[in-house]
């Protein structure tokens, strides 16, 4: 499926490289994936698992160090392994093989909220969010008016966190992580969230984290914030590093990675998409390069198992990587599959998307399959990134050809 | 030396770390009640009220202030099974916690019994009122006898504590398990009834094969069987039937209570072994098994 090597190209951009706070040698890292019942391929598509086999490795011999004063960026399509690694290397996973050694406090932000209790106050999830990382109370006493007036908080810090807006939710947990002074800062996408205002400040903080020698390792789909932000970046493909390098360079690499490694189908009990491709209307040609605007054809193949149950519809939408639910729809959102005209075997279909929205970034295009509300196969292709220049929904228009003359079963 | 203060410092942490998440429970249970911990207080008083009148006028008994017997024996059985289901669900039930934040998750499982314990020493505190109320103030040496009844109930409550915890995250069964357990648990410990009961029926049965004696002894490698029959001793401390020589508690000598709590340390040392060994040995990979 991947065509990388597994071998690691570029080369280190840091000179006068300080001490190896992180140390990760040959982490790997594996996951048991249980075969369930369709109805948690749901559940599969959102947490965006694939189950090949039995085991699942997120991460396949992973070696990265992290000096002193480095601020190194982790980048990769979705499932590539990145959450995983910072999981490892924050000591909340343990790898099935390998070393990682951590020298310093870490303080780690992986999930908005994560380690607040809705129904305490910002003061109190304060303190106990202090102390889970490990901070004695009489430090937090004396570091508490410089979180709240950094998390801009002010009177709402009385209030419980369960009626915060997730800004509000960015703002505390990353207040209290760089208060505690960290040697090493591990940071999960969460800052996305924050206004533009606040996201200034953060980048501020961080920029002088950075003068301080610290280390910072942040996972970010913003390919701006990468090369703005850090001196190296580290590339993962299917559990592996595949570039350590020039955070440009890092970036060109993922662009690369997403447009020749991108569909994913997981094989269903009723049907599968086997096949799931993005053409140009006119040439008729797999494209990778995707301009706002533009007219494509999604094509692809589905594979039934079993006999058309009734009310197998399909569903077609975009989804950004920052976000699981659908950022657009392609209308009509549900396309009825005729019962009638389709027996078991194989059928293609043809979506015809009249014009990419006007939203640049980068996005997974997700075919749904549906019977009665329940996804019973997918199929996905990630890595499509929108280039040019605030349309939700954009017109499409279904054909769904089932050869019944040549209907083979393998 | 270095490693020593390390370690001091380690434990000042997870102290406070426990505590801290003892507050929120608190916290959190009291939360938008208006009576707040009052409720808390409320619930021996009223457990009292009832079998005070359900075994004077309903089941009349021989014990006098049966009332004060039972709750002299069930608030500490209230204790180890509310912090023990407390921490078998504690790993489970902050999964949020678990698989975001990296700390020590043995604080989970210590919060619970320290939950457990805040709350249930206030109820203690009730009781206590209570026996002045009934004009059997507690004060006496065997008191003392709760020291090392409180650190067997530790050791027990802490050990199974963190063997469910442990396995609840492997085997979702456990708590139910659980459940079913300790009631049988509840009803093979002297708290409704009296030990001496126990040991009456044993003797009876002695007659008929040798080791009764020992038989009588294996009775208290059930540790909560010597802690709560301690408690009894201490708080309740009526010994025998008014006006008899007949035993309503197990026995007339302190040394039996220390012998009891003694066979049951040994048993409750060894469940805390076993149970930190199993936590230990599944912690690293609880934020994956979740």
């Amino acid at each position: 499926m991947s065509e990388n090597t597994g071998e690691v190209v570029g080369e280190n951009v840091s000179e006068n490289l300080g001490e190896v706070l992180i140390d990760a040698h040959g982490v790997s890292k594996k996951f048991a994936s249980y075969h369930r019942r369709a109805t948690s391929l749901k559940e599969r598509l959102v947490r965006q698992e694939q189950t090949e086999s039995d085991v699942f490795w997120a991460l396949k011999g992973v070696d990265l160090q992290v000096h002193r004063g480095e601020t190194v960026g982790l980048i990769g399509p979705n499932g590539s392994g990145k959450s995983t690694l910072l999981k490892v290397l924050s000591g909340i996973l343990r790898p099935n093989d390998g070393q990682v050694k951590v020298t310093g406090r870490v303080s780690s932000l992986l999930e908005l909220g994560a380690g607040f209790d809705g129904e305490l106050t910002g003061r109190e999830n304060i303190y106990l969010n202090a102390a889970l990382l490990g901070v004695p109370r009489s430090v937090t006493d004396g570091l508490f008016d410089e979180i709240v007036e950094f998390s801009e908080l002010g009177e709402f810090i009385e209030f419980p966190v369960k009626h915060y807006s997730s800004g509000m939710y960015v703002r505390l947990g990353f207040s209290v992580a760089v208060h505690i002074d960290p040697d090493i800062l591990i940071i999960d996408e969460v800052l996305a969230v924050g206004d533009a205002a606040f996201q200034k400040k953060c980048l501020d903080r961080i920029a002088d984290f950075q003068k301080r020698g610290k280390a910072i390792l942040f996972v970010s789909h913003s390919a701006g914030l990468i090369e703005q932000l850090c001196n190296r970046a580290v590339l993962l493909s299917h559990g592996q590093v595949i570039f350590d390098g020039r955070p440009g360079e890092a970036v060109a690499q993922l662009n690369h990675v997403l447009g020749v490694d991108r569909v994913e189908s997981e094989k269903g009990e009723i049907a599968t998409v086997t096949e799931m491709n993005i053409l140009d209307p006119v040439s008729g040609e797999a494209i990778d390069e995707f301009q706002c605007g533009a007219s494509v054809v999604v094509q692809g193949v589905i594979d039934w198992n079993e006999p058309l149950p009734a009310g197998a519809k399909l569903s077609l939408h975009l989804t950004s990587p920052a976000d699981k639910d659908p950022v657009i729809e392609i209308e009509p959102l549900w396309h009825f599959v005729p019962a009638g005209e389709i027996s078991p075997g194989q059928s293609q279909f043809e979506w015809v998307i009249d014009a990419l929205p006007d939203m640049p970034g980068d996005f997974t295009l997700n075919l749904g399959v549906y019977t009665q509300e329940i996804l019973i196969a997918h199929g996905r292709i990630g890595g499509v990134r929108l280039q040019g220049a605030t349309r939700r929904t954009i017109g499409g228009a279904l054909t769904l050809e089932h050869p019944q003359t040549t209907l083979k079963r393998a | 030396m270095k490693r020593a203060m390390r370690g001091n410092v380690q434990t000042r942490l997870r102290t406070e770390l426990i505590s801290q998440l003892v507050r929120k429970d608190l916290k959190v249970k009291y939360q938008g009640s208006s009576l707040g911990f009052i409720w808390s207080l409320a619930n021996p008083i009223i457990l009292l009220a009832v079998y005070s009148f359900v075994f004077a006028f309903v089941f009349p008994n021989s014990m006098p202030q049966f009332g004060l017997f039972l709750m002299s024996g069930v608030l500490i059985w209230n204790f180890f099974t509310m912090a023990v289901s407390g921490a078998a669900g504690s790993i489970l039930g902050n999964a949020g916690l678990v698989k975001k934040v990296p700390f020590p998750h043995s604080a989970l499982p210590l919060a619970s019994v320290g939950f457990a314990g805040v709350q249930v020493a206030l109820q203690y505190l009730v009781l206590i009122a209570a026996f002045f109320v009934f004009r059997m103030p507690p004060f006496r040496p065997h008191l003392l006898l709760l020291i090392p009844a409180l650190v067997v109930a530790l050791t027990l409550t802490i050990g199974l504590g963190f063997f469910t915890a442990a396995s609840t995250v492997q085997l979702r069964d456990t708590q139910h398990i659980l459940e079913v357990v300790l009631f049988a648990w509840f009803w093979l410990t002297p708290i409704i009834y009296s030990a001496s009961m126990v040991n009456k029926q044993i003797a009876k049965a002695g007659f008929t094969f040798p080791g009764h004696g020992l038989l009588s002894w294996a009775y208290y490698l059930n540790p909560m069987a010597g802690v709560v029959v301690a408690f009894q001793r201490a708080l309740y401390g009526v010994v025998f039937y008014p006006g008899t020589h007949d035993l309503l508690l197990p026995s007339d000598s302190v040394f039996f209570y220390v012998k009891a709590l003694g066979i049951g340390f040994v048993v409750a040392l060894f469940v805390l072994v076993l149970g930190v060994r199993k936590f230990r040995r599944l912690s690293a990979d609880f934020a994956q098994d979740l």
